[in-house]
């Protein structure tokens, strides 16, 4: 029996946005708790609701490049229930009409092309946060309010690869768009997993188990992996009846998932429409203004790398997985940057010092225009690529320009002819013996002669002007 | 009264410290007899009398709007301890203007309640006859305008919370268009229904306090502005004004067995009718659907009951409220609210769950919202031909404590709840004294077209002026 795995994924982003998505509350992360809180947040007797509209365009921005459906009215629901970490017992989110239906995400698994469907994204507000201790809890309400934007996939992944190429290329897209940041490191992304096992050939699909919250995205690939083998395992024993529908949640310590909840004990969330916020009508002329805006994609960056720059499909996907990265590299080529330098420079020495470093490419002492002085004396030879390096790391040391450095450092190449032409026309004449040696036959001596001229130089010299005068001199004698 | 309050103040002939030291001994007199504070403000300082008619002048909340640094309860236990740090937008508007706050008045628990029994701190009583109730939940609003202590009270008004309490104390009660007040502060009951409103003694004075209070906040999404001067489009000028009525509910033959009071209450209507002819108005008698009027009280409560359960979620004692006790959040939220509700409230949560869970809502909620739907389509439609739909505010007088919880049903109970047409479709609708039926106050309701705020109070403003109830105190206090 040869079992499938099928998947769908529940996507949660915490967007970008300066307040939050029902209060002016600030909306950024912060370390100290409690501290981005306004009494809307807190569900304060007698708080209404107050919509961002900052929030409304990115959904709907979100739900364009998702190529969804998008309703003409745009409105929200609560869903009620009860938790420490929900002041108001209720989350304002969309249920009946959300921002996006029936879209697609096209991703690249291993080089295939793939079409995610898309069932809906909608917009709500994010819990508090939870600290839990041995004997006690504590609440933070930084958290509370800060909007998210979830997407449902439909159940159309096979693998945990698939999942993870379509949550990697929704991280970009929200990075790239500043829709959210997709930070994993605050939990900026959550998941829930929805997985079933279905017999090949089948059209039914097996019992689905749903994973809550899982927290990053290496998680959700190990949470796959281990329900796919817990499934296929109990498929495989004769105990398929022992896969309940049910919702899990992952143990991060263990590896593996853990019943939380089953079906019986289902939430009723008796959803229903908001009454607090007015229905707030999509127009199209703002739709077109949205559209309008919205920038350039990974997806098409990466064409555009590879169609009009000729790079090859490792490079491009490398640069576009960071926006900052790639605009940095696309600030290079529009200063006329040579296109095969500017690649290495960005995939390599930059990013190996950034890493190292611990910092964003925006930090970077050397901009674009510093580094492109750079690039440059290497490409007209001025500088070997050694010292190019040497340049590099000095600059980002002391942080100085490397058109200052360069000088400081003696590397500045000697072009002048006739200061070139004295040097040579003086070791050709010291050196009388290796002429003779050269005019014999022995075209090697060359080397001898552009080494010399060199080590008189302290390798300043231009080595193209030195080869054209050398040639010409010895031809002379 | 209120613009010749202002004009003592001006001339001196009183001030507001004066104002202010009778409205509070006054105050204390009646909480005795009849309770309707929650919280008497004793340190209240008497405010600069400025241009504004409304400086100066004292006047009490209802103790569901939010009020920095002063006690507010809803008069539920779940909040007895709490103690607001900001105010509702209505509040610091009057603040603004430099009105002067008494005290927060008793009303039924968070707002869910009709008879005014139902506070935690006990029964509010009519000054008319303190063994009859003053109806809710806007009860002890009403009972303070009723006995002068204050010449407006601010309440809130869900189904007929401000409106049925004006009738059974002999006072004007009116709520304007949905979104007309602010409703931020405001302790929310069915976040759809509900609006702020104000209780008087004269259309006028009514009119004076929301000119004052109306207007699009931007801290509530479903607020408005009126762009009208409701006080200076009292003219008193009914001519050729289109009233109807519902013929159906007022025919006597459709009440199997109709009591004296009932009769007396349509014979005083009829009475009144008449009077707003001769006025110069023209009153028509129209049918609605008697399926259609039965369905309409069913429905209020299934909506206001599902979204007062969703509204009332975050009285969980964690936050604000006395805390629960017990080892774990749930205990503790279980705790607070077992003990903290009233059962009545209980009632009204386990309706509104029941009514919105999965395989409830489309037989029960969404029916609801259908009915809603319709009845407001209805009155859209019949607004185009009226001005204004006029119908008693109830088909009683103020019950017997004792009685307050009868059951009705038939006609009685669709007349008994008519108001609610007015918080389905958002209309203005007011409240005036129509004369006295066993000695104790009724009252008449005008309805009208949402923003047509100015027509409704014209002609309530006409018709009290062609009748003898301005300003009235109640009898047992005077």
């Amino acid at each position: 029996m040869e079992l499938i795995p099928v998947i769908g994924l529940e996507m949660h982003a915490e967007m970008k946005s300066n307040t939050k998505v029902f209060s002016p509350a600030k909306n950024s992360y912060n370390d100290i708790s409690n501290l981005n809180v306004n009494k809307i947040d807190m569900a304060f007797p007698g708080i209404l609701p107050l919509l961002n509209k900052e929030c409304i365009e990115k959904a709907i921005e979100m739900a364009l490049i998702l190529k969804c459906d998008i309703p003409e009215i745009f409105m929200f629901d609560r869903k009620n229930y009860y938790y420490p970490d929900l002041p108001k017992g209720y989350q304002i989110t969309q249920f009946n009409k959300p921002i996006g239906t029936n879209g697609v995400l096209t991703i690249d698994v291993d080089g295939i092309e793939k079409n995610i469907d898309i069932l809906d994204i909608h917009l709500e507000e994010d819990s508090a946060s939870l600290d839990h201790y041995s004997y006690f809890s504590l609440i933070d309400y930084n958290r509370a309010g800060v909007p998210l934007l979830e997407t449902v996939t439909s159940p159309c992944m096979h693998s945990s690869k698939e999942a993870v190429a379509f949550l990697d290329t929704m991280k970009y897209i929200f990075r790239y768009t500043g829709i959210s940041d997709a930070d994993i490191k605050r939990g900026q992304i959550r998941c829930d997993v929805n997985v079933s096992m279905m017999e090949k050939d089948s059209k039914e699909l097996g019992t689905k188990v749903e994973v809550k919250n899982v927290n990053n995205i290496n998680n959700v690939e190990k949470t796959i992996e281990y329900e796919i083998k817990r499934q296929t395992e109990l498929i495989l024993n004769g105990k398929k009846d022992e896969i309940v529908q049910e919702t899990r949640r992952y143990d991060e310590a263990t590896e593996t998932t853990i019943t939380m909840r089953s079906k019986i004990d289902a939430i009723d969330y008796k959803y229903f429409v908001e009454p607090n916020i007015p229905p707030y009508e999509i127009t199209s002329d703002l739709i077109n203004d949205i559209k309008s805006r919205i920038s350039i994609l990974p997806n098409e960056k990466k064409l555009k790398y590879i169609n009009e720059l000729g790079l090859n499909i490792i490079d491009a996907n490398n640069l576009i997985k960071n926006k900052d990265v790639s605009e940095y590299f696309d600030n290079l080529i529009n200063l006329g940057c040579d296109i095969k330098s500017s690649v290495n420079w960005v995939l390599n020495q930059i990013s190996d010092y950034t890493n190292s470093n611990n910092i964003s490419i925006n930090e970077l002492y050397l901009t674009p225009d510093k580094l492109k002085f750079i690039i440059d004396q290497t490409i007209l030879d001025k500088i070997s690529s050694k010292q190019a390096k040497e340049l590099f790391n000095k600059s980002l040391e002391l942080q100085k320009d490397p058109k200052i450095l360069i000088k400081e450092l003696g590397m500045e190449q000697i072009n002048d002819i006739d200061t070139i032409k004295d040097i040579i026309v003086n070791i050709l004449d010291s050196n009388l013996d290796q002429i003779k040696l050269y005019k014999n036959g022995k075209t090697n001596m060359f080397d001898y002669f552009v080494g010399q001229v060199m080590k008189e130089t302290k390798g300043k010299a231009n080595p193209v002007l030195v080869k054209e005068i050398l040639s010409s001199e010895l031809d002379n004698k | 009264m209120l613009e010749e309050l202002h004009k003592k103040l001006i001339s001196g002939e009183i001030t507001s410290k004066e104002l202010l030291e009778q409205s509070l001994k006054k105050s204390k007199e009646i909480q005795k007899e009849y309770n309707p504070y929650v919280t008497i403000c004793e340190d209240t300082k008497e405010t600069e009398v400025n241009d504004n008619i409304l400086s100066g002048i004292p006047y009490v909340a209802k103790d569901n709007l939010s009020t920095k640094d002063i006690l507010t309860t809803a008069s539920s236990n779940t909040l007895n301890n709490y103690v607001p740090f900001f105010d509702a937008t209505v509040i610091s508007k009057l603040k603004d203007v430099g009105a002067c706050l008494i005290g927060k008045s008793a009303m039924d628990e968070l707002g869910m309640g009709a008879t005014g029994t139902t506070s935690h701190t006990g029964i509010v009583k009519n000054p008319w006859d303190k063994t009859r109730i003053t109806a809710g939940s806007s009860s002890g609003s009403a009972c303070l305008v009723a006995t002068g202590v204050v010449p407006y009270a601010l309440g809130s008004d869900t189904g007929d919370s401000i409106r049925k309490p004006a009738a059974y104390c002999g006072i004007v009660g009116y709520k304007p268009t949905y979104g007309v007040i602010s409703r931020f502060g405001l302790f929310p009951f069915a976040s759809s229904l509900d609006h702020v409103g104000v209780l008087t003694r004269s259309v006028k004075d009514a009119a004076i306090v929301v000119d004052n209070v109306k207007g699009k906040d931007e801290l509530d999404m479903t607020s408005i502005d009126l762009n009208v001067n409701l006080t200076k489009s009292l003219t008193g000028n009914i001519t050729g004004k289109r009233l109807f009525y519902i013929e159906n509910l007022i025919d006597l033959k459709n009440y199997k067995n109709p009591s004296n009071e009932l009769t007396s209450i349509i014979t005083e209507f009829k009475n009144t009718l008449n009077k707003l002819e001769e006025l110069g108005a023209n009153v028509t008698g129209i049918n609605i659907d008697d399926n259609l009027l039965q369905a309409l009280f069913p429905s209020y409560l299934c909506i206001s009951c599902a979204e007062a359960t969703s509204n009332d979620s975050n009285l969980t004692g964690i936050i604000f409220g006395p805390r629960g006790e017990g080892d774990n959040y749930v205990d503790m939220i279980k705790n607070h609210r077992t003990k903290g509700f009233s059962s009545l409230i209980k009632r009204r949560f386990v309706i509104g769950s029941y009514v919105l869970q999965k395989e409830n809502q489309e037989k029960y909620f969404l029916n609801a919202k259908r009915v809603r739907r319709l009845i407001t389509e209805k009155m859209n439609n019949l607004f185009k031909e009226y001005d204004v739909m006029i119908m008693p505010a109830s088909g009683k007088i103020a019950p017997k404590i004792e009685n307050s919880n009868d059951v009705i049903s038939g006609n009685e109970q669709v007349l008994e709840n008519l108001m609610v047409i007015g918080n389905f479709g958002g209309y203005p609708s007011i409240t005036i004294p129509n004369g006295f039926v066993e000695n104790m106050p009724i009252g008449i309701n005008i309805t009208g077209n949402i923003l047509d705020d100015a027509n409704i109070l014209n002609i309530s403003y006409a018709l009290e002026q062609s009748m003898n109830y301005k300003y009235q105190i109640a009898k047992e206090v005077e």
